[in-house]
């Protein structure tokens, strides 16, 4: 291989395709057309929408996706998807998810919402679709605050996490407890599936897109219910460096909303 | 000697310089620039030894996807470091 030098260093070149190598990861999934996008550096929404369109393509159900995405951060990266995406209102993406389905049974619907969106505008929404057992995939993308206002806390910030107002860690006696959403949703008697994921390192993501091909699994089979939390990084809105954001999360995230398969399906040894 | 069984091309342009890359990768052969800086003035990942083994870990972490994973045909010895 060659070399350049970068700086005052000598490294193996990496700004061209080798000749005698096969592709084996391209720079984007075929279901993100464009990978610039305008959130924050460490973000890790990305990773986990990412995730979520690799399996609807392995699926082989893009022509048949519809996706219903939330208000928060991640709304804007629904631009650069090629699946078709609803936008719904604050909070009301099970409802609108509901409807599409209904209609077109032989869809893949899937919601995506934030914690913000799901957890505290629009609770009822995703409880009452998980009660009633509807045949829809929702993904939270959980990171404990809102990213888009500005890091503010939410339903699911746990005990000590930082956010905008709650600079030394979130306290029960002012604040209250945090909401254990998937935890709920499994107690759901709709619920076929559940599960919580993370995207903090390559072996969480790995994991969670086996959670997240095993929720729509369940919907193709017509079991009910399937939901998917999955823990992202937010080093803006946790005030911290972006290298520090994967520990971040395994430690204290984490340590509240225990990552692993909650109810139904194939549980992996370890994932209980 | 280290075989090296992979390698990345990397879109410098697109890194936010979030750094997740580095600790993703198994056998650390990421580091990011100290003293260079993109047309948007984030560092950037370099490949700085062999050792890839085109594992995937850096390119599924990545926010920006910034990373394009490669297997080399046969493993290969590549001598290091270099004069």
């Amino acid at each position: 291989m060659d070399t350049e030098l970068v700086g005052q260093r000598v490294v193996l070149r990496t700004d061209r395709r080798p000749d005698d190598a096969t592709l084996v990861d391209d720079f984007t999934p075929e279901l993100v057309d464009v990978g610039a996008h305008h959130l924050c550096p460490g973000c890790g929404e990305p990773i986990a929408i990412r995730s979520a369109v690799e399996c609807i393509a392995e699926l082989g159900a893009v022509e048949r996706t519809i996706s219903v995405f939330g208000i928060g951060c991640y709304t804007a990266f629904s631009n650069n998807l090629d699946i078709e995406v609803l936008q719904a209102l604050h909070g009301r993406a099970p409802s609108l998810a509901t409807g599409v389905k209904r209609m077109r049974p032989d869809a893949l619907v899937l919601t995506v919402q934030g914690d913000g969106d799901m957890v505290n505008e629009g609770l009822q929404e995703v409880l009452h679709a998980a009660a009633r057992g509807e045949n829809i995939t929702c993904v939270l993308l959980n990171n404990g605050v809102f990213g888009e206002t500005g890091g503010h806390i939410t339903s699911t910030t746990v005990l000590g996490q930082r956010t905008k107002n709650t600079l030394d860690g979130r306290d029960a006696e002012r604040d209250g407890y945090p909401i254990l959403i998937g935890d709920l949703i499994a107690s759901m008697g709709g619920t076929a599936y559940a599960a919580r994921g993370a995207v903090n390192d390559a072996g969480n993501v790995a994991r969670t897109r086996r959670m997240l091909a095993a929720a729509f699994a369940t919907q193709e089979r017509g079991e009910g219910f399937s939901f998917v939390e999955i823990l992202t990084m937010c080093p803006t809105g946790w005030f911290i460096e972006t290298q520090e954001s994967p520990d971040y999360l395994a430690d204290v995230i984490a340590g509240t909303h225990q990552i692993g398969v909650l109810k139904g399906g194939d549980v992996p040894k370890g994932d209980r | 000697m280290t075989l090296t069984r992979g390698t990345v091309v990397i879109d410098r342009e697109a890194c936010k310089g979030c750094d997740l890359c580095i600790d993703a990768c198994p056998p650390r052969v990421l580091e990011m620039t100290t003293t260079v800086v993109n047309t948007i003035g984030h560092r950037f990942p370099l490949l700085i030894a062999p050792g890839c083994t085109g594992c995937k870990a850096c390119s599924q972490i990545c926010p920006d996807f910034c990373f394009q994973v490669y297997k080399f045909d046969e493993p290969k010895e590549i001598p290091w470091p270099v004069d």
